[in-house]
């Protein structure tokens, strides 16, 4: 296929899946600023646009985190790439230059999406309830993803989509994580404490895999069965080992289809073979933030070689 | 009755036999059944996406054409006669751009004046000497067609380069079959949906010698922005072939690429749909992000062919329009079966006399102009608007061209107060390749506003379902 239409639909799947993220991380701020903190209100929301890479744009544009204003940052400016909106409108009108290679339910999941943002975009903002915000933007990116589950033909195409998906959702996740981060616990003696623990399960939430971690872990919610959880656990759809299984596997496909190996397949197999031998005590005294911050840069490097051997155009 | 000759009702002398059930259709549709069936052909039209982009101008970037639901018809044998006259013209005009960049035998003979060809702004020298593939240069020939009574049919213009709006006729049909299913069968409609096989077999049929096996044919858009993206995405898909852009195609050495995922694929048709000047920045204008750079080298050698053909525009031009008819009789021997609407040149001295003098009964258009932009409708426009256009002829009276207001026929059409007559033209889409090849049916525009003459869609124009019965 044209590396432009592969190009398109590698971008669909990582603007839905970032827009889903983005409402997440409004939940989680709001769910954290609801929390007693020794930092006070001011200093959450800080961690949180820290870690999303969003806080010096929200810090030109609005100055003081006020939730009012984290909202319309984080939901409905276009001043923010990063923002619902702006994810939404970008991936319909990337649905749009590659409307031949998608099919009827896939445009209409994408374009309806889009329709009901300019509906919402009209209404009163006082009528709005951060949740149904944030609901809706799921339940958005998950009729977009099904209906490529469901309806599209398993070529090449199929693949990018894939692709982008998994490797957005790999940095979404170590990113959301990080937040724990820059949630910085004021005394040692805090760590494991109630506070601690609140922390660690608002993300869980945030991640819509509070239940799931229940089911495959019970009892107690300590930091080292979450990282394990969301980092290792091949069960957890949003793990990093998951994801990477997943860019992986669809690579795999693209070498098989297309007859020859890149870059790519490579690098991503190392990647899925350090997290398959990876545990959970040598990433805590590496540092949880450490250890984060390398692999959102391969995961980074990961996406770079996609681009060349694929998306470019260079390709000889 | 009114002075114009409405397709449905004559001049007022009962229902022509085309048009015998849709007068029952009409006449058992109540109107809230006509609303209710409004509003879903617009949702359909809205969800399949066939809409129009204007960008720039504020409002609602996606613009529906109004649809108008009430079709328009012609008999077999009208349809015979149309078929047959706007093959010869697409035939004569090909034949004329081969002549025009070949001897010129046409301009040696004094058939038509050389500065009108060969110091026309749309001749292009670049191509001098070349004679594409099977000798066509325009591969899809849009002709305008308008009516004035039962038996006559003028032509008000050629589009010898890229026409628009193919898509509107599938479409039309597609909805009007979805929406109407009984229609078609008490009709018996001839159909129109073997177009876009016919279209990539007319694209492949010009490929050039060194292409060996299955041609390879793309579709060039100016990108998603581009107001027709639609109609180009939506060609792509049903002849399934390739949209690209100017960036996903390279050239290196004697052939054309396109970028794949796969690596370079090489391209052997590029059905454009870009003007002239942006397709190669080597060749005309330097300043092109649409174009390939050395694209015109690779065309020159036959490496590639390029539909339509680079420098098809001189034969399309409002000043060359006037000579057609003396292609036809210069090139084929024959007489034209489809006439020209009478018209003036202001270039010429004793034409723009005549024109200046009676000013408020024409129709002055601009000899490059497209779109029902800078045009006068003498007998709509205001004493002052006739004035102002006045003084710009007189400014540059080489620059337009006028003819009769013609009593445009009508088709009745859905409108606020019930059904009324609207004025309409239709353009069909010729093909012309290894065959010369015609869908029965095409595009017919409706000025929506009453008394209206300007049926373009940016001037609050509609389109209608064109049938044609069978015989």
């Amino acid at each position: 296929m044209l590396s432009r239409t592969a190009d398109n639909l590698y971008w669909i799947a990582r603007y839905m899946e970032r827009a889903d993220t983005s409402a997440r991380l409004l939940e989680v701020g709001s769910r954290i600023s609801l929390m007693p903190s020794a930092h006070g209100y001011r200093s959450e929301w800080d961690s949180l646009l820290q870690a999303s890479g969003m806080a010096e744009g929200f810090a030109r544009k609005y100055g003081d985190p006020v939730q009012r204003n984290l909202e319309s940052w984080l939901f409905f400016d276009r001043d923010n790439p990063s923002s619902v909106a702006s994810c939404l409108t970008a991936a319909r009108e990337n649905g749009r230059i590659v409307r031949t290679a998608l099919t009827a339910q896939v445009w209409d999941a994408l374009n309806s999406a889009f329709q009901e943002l300019r509906v919402l975009e009209r209404r009163e903002r006082s009528s709005l309830e951060l949740s149904e915000l944030t609901d809706w933007v799921m339940q958005k990116a998950a009729m977009v993803r099904g209906a490529i589950d469901a309806t599209l033909l398993r070529n090449d195409g199929y693949n990018f989509l894939n692709i982008g998906y998994y490797l957005e959702r790999a940095d979404n996740t170590a990113r959301l994580m990080d937040v724990k981060y820059y949630v910085l616990l004021p005394r040692v003696e805090f760590v494991g404490s109630g506070l601690d623990n609140y922390q660690w399960t608002t993300l869980l939430r945030a991640m819509g895999a509070q239940r799931a971690f229940h089911w495959a872990y019970g009892g107690e919610v300590t930091a080292a069965k979450i990282a394990e959880f969301l980092i290792l656990n091949p069960q957890c759809p949003r793990s990093l080992t998951t994801c990477v299984a997943g860019i992986a596997n669809h690579l795999g496909r693209l070498a098989k289809a297309y007859g020859r190996e890149t870059g790519a397949q490579g690098r991503a197999r190392a990647m899925l073979a350090d997290l398959e031998s990876e545990s959970v005590e040598r990433i805590f005294d590496e540092g949880l933030h450490e250890y984060l911050s390398r692999f959102i840069g391969d995961a980074a490097g990961l996406g770079g070689a996609i681009h060349e051997v694929y998306l470019s155009g260079e390709t000889r | 009755m009114t002075a114009y000759f409405d397709e449905m009702n004559g001049k007022g002398s009962g229902v022509r036999a085309p048009y015998a059930r849709l007068q029952d259709w009409v006449g058992a549709m109540p109107v809230d059944l006509r609303t209710l069936k409004q509003a879903e052909a617009e949702t359909l039209f809205r969800r399949i996406g066939i809409t129009f982009a204007v960008y720039g101008e504020g409002g609602d970037p996606d613009r529906l054409i109004p649809f108008d639901m009430f079709p328009r018809v012609f008999s077999g044998a009208e349809w015979a006669r149309l078929e047959k006259g706007i093959k010869q013209r697409a035939r004569a005009l090909n034949a004329f751009l081969v002549d025009v960049y070949g001897r010129g035998e046409i301009v040696r003979a004094g058939r038509i004046p050389a500065r009108l060809v060969y110091q026309n702004a749309a001749y292009e020298k670049a191509c001098v000497g070349f004679v594409p593939p099977k000798g066509v240069y325009s591969h899809i020939v849009g002709i305008d067609i308008v009516r004035t009574g039962p038996d006559e049919f003028f032509v008000l213009e050629d589009n010898c380069r890229t026409p628009s709006g193919v898509s509107y006729m599938l479409e039309n049909r597609e909805i009007m079959m979805r929406m109407f299913p009984e229609l078609f069968r008490e009709n018996r409609i001839e159909p129109v949906d073997s177009y876009p096989e016919k279209l990539r077999r007319t694209l492949a049929s010009v490929a050039p010698a060194k292409c060996k096996g299955e041609p390879v044919v793309v579709i060039l858009t100016p990108g998603h922005f581009n107001s027709a993206y639609y109609e180009h995405s939506f060609l792509a898909d049903l002849m399934g072939v390739e949209l690209v852009e100017g960036q996903d195609l390279f050239v290196e050495g004697e052939y054309v690429y396109m970028r794949t995922t796969e690596g370079p694929k090489r391209v052997d048709v590029i059905y454009r749909r870009i003007d002239d000047a942006y397709i190669d920045p080597l060749c005309f204008r330097p300043d092109s992000m649409l174009g390939i750079p050395g694209l015109m080298d690779v065309y020159r050698s036959g490496g590639v062919s390029i539909c339509s053909a680079p420098g098809a525009g001189v034969a399309d031009d409002k000043a060359v329009y006037t000579f057609v008819p003396e292609m036809v009789r210069f090139y084929l021997g024959e007489e034209p079966l489809l006439n020209n609407v009478p018209t003036w040149q202001c270039g010429k001295a004793d034409d723009l006399k005549y024109v200046l003098d009676n000013l408020a009964e024409l129709v002055v258009k601009e000899v490059h102009g497209s779109g029902g932009y800078g045009m006068l409708v003498g007998p709509k426009a205001t004493k002052a608007q006739v004035e102002a256009f006045r003084l710009k002829i007189e400014d540059d009276p080489g620059n337009y061209i006028a003819q009769p207001t013609l009593a445009l026929s009508t088709v009745p059409s859905f409108v606020a107060e019930g059904v009324a007559p609207r004025h309409v033209d239709l353009r069909p889409y010729c093909l012309v390749g290894e065959r010369i090849e015609l869908v029965p049916g095409g595009l017919t525009r409706v000025a929506l506003t009453e008394g209206s003459l300007v049926v373009n869609s940016s001037q609050g124009g509609g389109v209608k379902d064109t049938w044609v019965l069978a015989e």
